[in-house]
């Protein structure tokens, strides 16, 4: 019996043994990074080691507010990040709109057509998106050239190389890039409705609209409102790549968002230390909203979204 | 959630279809109004996510004269394919689509296997500490200490300019090992336990019993994870400032900004050697961006057809879970 005890702890050891390296190598790239946080208690200045870089304590999280100018600088990043990311909420119902109108088209080819093709955006990197922006629109690009030809401008619009409505703009790619793919969940949805649901609505003579509106909504709420929680949790994080590749000398003011600013301020500005600051309040925050959503839908729902 | 959901559903199953026909009698106005609207829009959204890769690439084999003027809108005029045989005279074009076909190559296939692996092993229930191990993974999907700590981290690895960092931290993927997971779980649990009594152990259960099983969601996973590893694009910008390990992502970065440097340096290759160069063929800014353009995109626009039905089936299976 002790025996057969003894070899079973074993074996469930030896199991364990056989993803170690990978919990090693998790640990390495997703746990230690954290350790990167100390830089912002330290007035850090390559190629200085920060073993000989003084101690500032809580310094760089002062200098964010410490006066008019910083505070004003601070407020437009923040700025940035919530119109940004607001307009993206504001607009997250979208994707479900989508999805209910592509399910009430009949002709099954042609909705596999819409569906295939509305989602090729969302595989290509936004390099790529931004390549195919300036393709089309930048001053020697397809719809310049169009336009011309047409006599309806003469001047080209530069809409790349412009500060007015660069959050509009960044909407507009998100949702090019994602809004067919975001549908998919939702027809994932539709799909699990009963006919007999139907049957229902159109023996009580429910027109069309009457049934999008009393099955077809209420069957799509529950992944509306995970889907929501869950962008609320990432208000913070736009991610940097989509305005990294679209920031240029015209909209620079209007697209640098925390992401996009810790990402200047470090590689650009060498100053790692604020950098790090700011990116650790931001990972703080983004990890008390999750709770927060979380929490919200165990009391609405009474299930967890994570 | 059932095969032919996840396989692509809402074309295998029309909800209601059954009902639509018995109740054509009743379609009113606004119905068909309705109708007519919802074909228009998703006809035009269509065309806008389409016409940028068209136009791109019907502009790249015109003669490059006549699409410099805007003639090329709808079809190319004077077919020619100079571009595609110039773009890769530029100068660490090749060598980027080398690292490029290696970190997907290489990185794929590495994070298949540990997904598969890790899949597998987290549902093992006599693992040592199977559900604190298994948090550990999950939770690291939902914190990330920065870009800028990660760098710094990476940099004390000595992870900078090095081929390396494109590979490992990808190899552990915690949505992909959520996928295999919970595929292993919804399989019969008999397979494994008729194995353990014919003595298999932990490792021949994996590779004998597992691993052909799980194929289906390994092919999933494998697609999604080249993808990613082929449109990375962050890590050289962070990581890399070694022009031999640059990615195709990187180098397309590079030439939308600089692009007329590198069409005057195209062209004088082209003016030194024999090849005759008409106006049709010599290289402009625009040209040789839109070439590199079509040429970082084609695996995508190649591969995405094809596997579209795997795309779907991971979110699918992804949204079951969380």
């Amino acid at each position: 019996m002790q025996i057969q005890k003894s070899s079973m702890k074993n074996s469930s050891i030896r199991k364990f043994l056989f993803i170690l390296p990978f919990m090693v190598l998790l640990g390495v790239f997703a746990y230690y990074p954290l350790y990167g946080w100390v830089y912002a208690f330290f007035d850090y200045t390559p190629p200085i080691p920060l073993s000989k870089s003084p101690f500032v304590g809580l310094k760089w999280f002062y200098t964010l507010v410490e006066n008019q100018v910083k505070i004003d600088q601070t407020l437009q990043i923040i700025k940035n990040t919530f119109g940004m990311s607001g307009l993206n909420l504001l607009f997250s119902w979208l994707p479900m709109i989508f999805a209910i109108f592509l399910n009430e088209i009949k002709a099954i080819r042609f909705r596999r057509f819409i569906q295939t093709v509305t989602t090729l955006p969302n595989f290509i990197s936004w390099v790529l998106v931004y390549s195919l922006a300036f393709s089309m629109f930048s001053s020697e690009g397809i719809v310049n050239g169009l336009l011309k030809q047409l006599g309806v401008i003469d001047s080209p619009i530069l809409l790349l190389q412009n500060s007015d409505h660069v959050w509009i703009m960044m909407w507009i790619w998100t949702t090019w890039k994602t809004l067919g793919w975001s549908a998919i969940l939702y027809i994932a949805a539709i799909m699990s409705i009963d006919d007999s649901l139907y049957e229902a609505a159109y023996v009580d003579g429910a027109t069309r609209m009457r049934v999008i509106w009393h099955v077809v909504l209420p069957s799509m709420v529950p992944t509306y409102f995970v889907l929501l929680m869950l962008q609320i949790a990432s208000f913070l994080n736009n991610g940097l790549e989509q305005y990294f590749v679209f920031q240029n000398a015209f909209n620079k003011d209007s697209i640098q968002v925390l992401d996009l600013y810790v990402y200047n301020l470090a590689m650009g500005g060498g100053s790692y230390s604020v950098s790090v600051a700011i990116s650790m309040l931001k990972s703080l925050i983004s990890v008390v909203l999750l709770f927060s959503v979380n929490g919200l839908s165990k009391r609405l729902r009474g299930e967890s979204i994570v | 959630m059932s095969d032919t959901a996840a396989g692509l559903a809402p074309n295998d199953k029309v909800p209601g279809s059954h009902l639509t026909r018995k109740m054509k009698v009743q379609v009113s106005p606004t119905d068909k109004m309705i109708t007519v609207l919802t074909y228009v829009l998703f006809s035009l959204y269509a065309f806008i996510c389409v016409y940028p890769f068209y136009s791109i690439i019907i502009n790249t084999i015109s003669a490059n004269d006549i699409s410099a003027k805007g003639d090329v809108i709808f079809y190319p005029i004077n077919i020619q394919f100079h571009n595609y045989v110039d773009a890769f005279k530029i100068p660490g074009l090749w060598d980027a689509a080398i690292v490029s076909i290696g970190r997907t190559v290489i990185g794929t296939t590495l994070t298949v296997g540990a997904s598969a692996f890790l899949g597998f092993m987290f549902t093992q229930e006599d693992m040592w500490k199977r559900k604190f191990w298994y948090r550990y993974t999950v939770l690291t999907m939902f914190f990330n200490a920065g870009v800028i700590p990660w760098y710094l981290t990476m940099r004390s690895l000595h992870l900078t300019n090095n081929f390396f960092a494109y590979i490992l931290p990808t190899i552990v993927a915690p949505f992909f090992i959520i996928l295999v997971k919970t595929f292993v779980e919804s399989t019969p649990k008999e397979l494994q336990q008729a194995a353990s009594i014919d003595g298999a152990g932990t490792m021949t259960l994996f590779f004998k019993v597992m691993l052909p099983i799980c194929k289906p969601i390994l092919a999933t996973v494998a697609i999604f994870a080249a993808v990613d590893q082929w449109n990375s694009f962050q890590d050289t910008l962070l990581l890399v400032t070694e022009s031999k390990l640059y990615s195709l992502q990187f180098i397309l970065y590079n030439y939308i900004n600089q692009a007329s440097s590198i069409s005057n340096m195209v062209n004088l290759q082209n003016a030194g050697s024999t090849a005759i160069t008409s106006l049709a063929t010599k290289q402009t800014t625009t040209s040789i961006r839109m070439t590199v353009t079509i040429i970082v995109v084609a695996p995508i626009l190649l591969v995405y057809p094809i596997f579209q039905r795997f795309f779907v089936k991971g979110i699918m299976l992804g949204a079951v879970k969380g």
